[in-house]
């Protein structure tokens, strides 16, 4: 599905990444992990295109996309959240959602000013769809109308994570979905991560600290260290891996959970 | 429900307009058009600044492109007014993007600049090109006529004016509800955000930037039919430090907020003549001297003191207290 | 006259009155790259300094020199008030809320001056003679090489100053990262007010020195927003750039007007702005800091 081969990122003469390659495969959800400064957000700009490699190839499909820029990137079938909320503060729950269907829809200025026929049904089409299939599934039917400024930082994950999904993207990047989450929040947020991919075989890259998460919920994990690829398996495989072990000892962080 | 009840009184408010010659004097109706004609300029400086958080400071001078293209199309082509009226905005919104396009790919400053050199290179073109604009003279309008009926008085005007503002209130209102609005706002707030989710900046900008400007013109153009004639001083720096104060008092990316700020922004200048004459007189000296610089006082004030305390203006507050109206009338 | 002389001649005046232009634009760069505000007042800040040495020169009869200095002093507390009591509240706001609002000051000055002295032009003491300055047979306005003479001296000594004391480097700290000059103990609010002190004082010389060159109406202030495109063109981040600029486009002003016609000086850097925003968007000397989309 989504293939990220031997990328080469520099800043000036800084390596952030060498020779990392991901492979997501297709109804799977794949994980990035690796201590801070591993180059696991670097990784994702350059997946949705903020970056351009001096080295290396994405490919979604099949299709090359890496000369696309970011909203032709979207056209094509891939959707993210952030790692800090992103979302649009000044709107409500339900229109941040609806402008995660940007790229489907393709209403203009004039048939949406004179509301012609295919712009009222676009936009009836599009409230149904987002009624039936996502406020259900991650349970914002209360906050709907809300504004998002007035909601938790939970929730405001899961609304963001909505606005990814409405698209019904052929590959989801997630952010750290569960950063500064509770672990109430988390195990939410894991459950709905697994609902989507079963509901509607979403290929899912997923980038976390959060280990319980990662080791829950992923088929295949990619380990980063320092911009270079140190391990990659399941997740046991992972675990037992001395090299990984040794990069998380040498941070602090703890892999086993 | 709430909806409903908009609308209800939207058709109670137009109908009270429909009527309204007849019920006030005429100098009245002459100031209901000019309002009806700020109404939908504010309109088009609140689609770029307000929804999609492009500063145009030079409003007013794509206003004067859709009033002089309206004063040569009736003398030179001998256009209609319902042909002379588009075209007055295309030929703005043409203007606006000229101007805009180079900065449009750019954030920040560029195109505040770019439209503040609009606003002095086309003032310039006004009192300059002689040929054409026949200088600060200026140049008469003939009414506008429909199917060989003039509307050559303030009223019969006035009805013209009423069916644009609602026309183009409506289109508006469409537009930013629909996935035009939600893009435009997703670009004043994050911009990168926007581009992953597949919208194209620069291309909204461009829309924006084209459907304010046109917006302009058009009331450009009515407001030549309007005067019945056109001059560069009426295009000036003020008016568009006006227009902006309009759509920041009113609330920047609403729409009613726009009608309220160009209701209380056209009615403001008035009071202020009423009360700067009577403060005068009884003090005994000429007043009218400080008229202009007053009302630059004022505006200035008006924009800092929002922008600072209210920056969702009179709409936010127009909320409020409707929403305080209904608890109270709930709890009762 | 040779054509070449008359060339030559224009050429000084422009790169003389061009001077002023500089000061107006370091004003401006200060505060912008301590704060990121884009200063739209600055012109009018200029015509009020102006307005208050007429008024402490001549309507107090304080004379030339105390005019000048209760001219400064005001221009201070102005430029004082309107960053803590209109700027200061709009830190953290987006970036365009924050320029409407030096915007609507300039208006609000604009304003007030026309109601206090009125519209018309008003005599101003002469601080420059008028004898014209001959510099290798070129004969330039006495007015015009004076004001460049104290323009180019000032400069110089902000520059100086700018590079040597601790406020300039607390305020070039500032001015790379507002968060780590924070954390170094830097008081990055006084650095910003610090500013625009600095900023009132250009403004205040560069508009007692134009006000002498040109004439003093409430309008002086519009004259200086040919500054903004004397920004654009030295590119926002780089100070010895907006300087060279400021000669570029004054010389640029006084040879359109010879060649095509005064009327066209007005428009001159507005059209030049914009073949800049078309041709070279980060100026001719700043570095390449603006995002493209």
């Amino acid at each position: 599905m989504l293939r990220v081969d031997d990328i080469h990122l520099a800043f000036g003469g800084v390596k952030a990444l060498s020779g990392v390659s991901v492979h997501a495969e297709r109804g799977r959800i794949t994980s990035v992990i690796g201590p801070n400064g591993a180059g696991k957000t670097s990784l994702f700009n350059v997946i949705s295109g903020f970056y351009q490699p001096q080295h290396g190839t994405v490919t979604l499909d099949g299709q090359s996309i890496t000369r696309l820029r970011p909203s032709e990137r979207a056209s094509s079938g891939m959707s993210r959240t952030f790692q800090n909320i992103a979302l649009f503060q000044g709107m409500t729950v339900l229109d941040n959602i609806k402008l995660g269907a940007h790229t489907n829809l393709k209403s203009g200025v004039f048939s949406a000013g004179f509301r012609l026929g295919a712009s009222r049904r676009e936009e009836h089409d599009l409230s149904d769809a987002i009624q039936r299939d996502i406020i259900g599934l991650l349970e914002l039917d209360k906050v709907q109308h809300h504004y998002v400024e007035d909601l938790p930082y939970g929730l405001q994950k899961r609304v963001e994570l909505a606005r990814a999904l409405v698209m019904k993207p052929k590959i989801l990047l997630l952010d750290e979905p569960v950063a500064g989450m509770n672990s109430e929040e988390k195990r939410e947020m894991s459950r709905f991560v697994l609902d989507v991919r079963k509901d509607w075989n979403t290929t899912v890259l997923l980038i976390e600290h959060d280990m319980s998460m990662v080791m829950g919920i992923s088929d295949h994990i990619v380990v980063l260290s320092f911009g270079k690829p140190i391990a990659s398996g399941t997740p046991d495989h992972v675990r037992a891996n001395p090299d990984v072990i040794k990069a998380y000892l040498g941070t602090g962080d703890e892999v086993a959970a | 429900m709430a909806g409903n009840r908009n609308i209800l009184w939207a058709i109670l408010l137009i109908l009270a307009l429909i009527a309204l010659p007849a019920l006030v004097p005429r100098y009245w109706i002459y100031f209901a058009g000019i309002l009806g004609i700020n109404i939908i300029a504010v309109h088009g400086l609140n689609i770029m600044t307000g929804y999609t958080g492009l500063l145009s400071l030079g409003h007013a001078a794509f206003v004067g492109v859709g009033a002089y293209t309206v004063a040569l199309a009736q003398s030179k082509l001998g256009l209609p007014f319902y042909l002379a009226i588009p075209l007055a905005g295309v030929a703005a919104a043409i203007m606006g993007v000229g101007f805009g396009l180079p900065s449009l790919r750019i954030r920040g400053l560029y195109l505040v600049i770019a439209t503040l050199a609009a606003q002095f290179i086309l003032n310039f073109v006004f009192v300059h090109w002689q040929k054409v604009t026949n200088g600060d003279a200026g140049l008469t309008v003939q009414p506008a006529t429909i199917f060989g009926y003039p509307l050559n008085n303030e009223t019969r005007a006035y009805y013209l004016i009423l069916v644009c503002d609602v026309a183009f209130t409506l289109f508006a209102l469409n537009v930013i509800r629909s996935r035009v609005g939600r893009a435009f706002v997703a670009v004043r707030e994050r911009d990168r955000t926007a581009e992953v989710l597949g919208v194209r900046i620069v291309w909204y900008k461009f829309v924006a930037f084209a459907l304010g400007s046109f917006y302009a013109g058009v009331a450009g153009g009515l407001l030549a039919y309007f005067n019945q004639f056109v001059n560069p001083e009426q295009f000036g720096l003020l008016l568009s430090v006006f227009f902006l104060s309009a759509v920041i008092v009113g609330g920047m990316g609403s729409i009613l907020g726009a009608i309220l700020g160009a209701v209380f922004m056209t009615l403001l200048p008035e009071f202020l003549r009423g009360g700067a004459l009577a403060v005068g007189s009884s003090f005994g000296f000429d007043i009218s001297l400080i008229l202009v610089p007053l009302r630059e006082t004022v505006f200035g004030l008006l924009i800092v003191g929002f922008l600072i305390l209210e920056p969702r203006g009179l709409a936010q507050l127009w909320k409020r207290a409707q929403q305080k109206f209904l608890t109270i009338s709930t709890v009762k | 006259m040779n054509p070449m002389v008359m060339f030559a001649e224009y050429s000084a005046v422009g790169i003389a009155a061009g001077g002023i232009y500089a000061l107006i634009a370091l004003g401006t760069v200060v505060i912008f790259k301590s704060s990121q505000t884009f200063n739209f007042a600055m012109g009018e800040m200029m015509m009020l300094s102006a307005y208050f040495f007429y008024t402490a020169a001549v309507t107090f009869a304080l004379g030339p020199f105390f005019g000048m200095i209760a001219a400064l002093i005001g221009s201070i507390a102005v430029a004082l008030i309107i960053e803590r009591f209109a700027l200061r509240p709009m830190m953290g706001r987006p970036f365009i809320a924050i320029v409407m609002v030096t915007f609507g000051i300039g208006s609000i000055i604009r304003g007030i001056v026309g109601m206090i002295w009125g519209p018309n032009s008003l005599d101003i003491p002469a601080i420059l003679a008028r004898s014209p300055v001959m510099i290798g047979g070129l004969f330039i306005p006495g007015k015009t090489a004076r004001a460049f003479a104290i323009a180019v001296v000032i400069v110089g000594a902000l520059i100086a100053f700018l590079r040597y004391s601790r406020a300039g480097i607390a305020l070039r700290a500032a001015a790379a990262d507002q968060i780590t000059a924070y954390s170094m103990g830097i008081d990055v609010r006084g650095v910003i007010a610090f500013t625009w002190v600095i900023a009132a004082i250009t403004g205040c010389i560069s508009g007692v020195l134009m006000a002498n060159v040109n004439s003093l109406t409430p309008s002086l202030g519009l004259v200086a927003l040919n500054v903004l495109s004397v920004i654009i063109l030295g590119g926002m981040n780089s100070i010895g750039g907006v300087l060279i600029a400021g000669f570029i486009i004054g010389w640029l002003e006084s040879v359109t007007g010879w060649l095509i016609g005064t009327e066209f000086r007005e428009i001159t850097p507005y059209v030049l702005a914009l073949l800049i925003l078309l041709i070279r968007p980060t100026g001719l000397f700043g570095t390449a800091e603006i995002e493209r989309i």
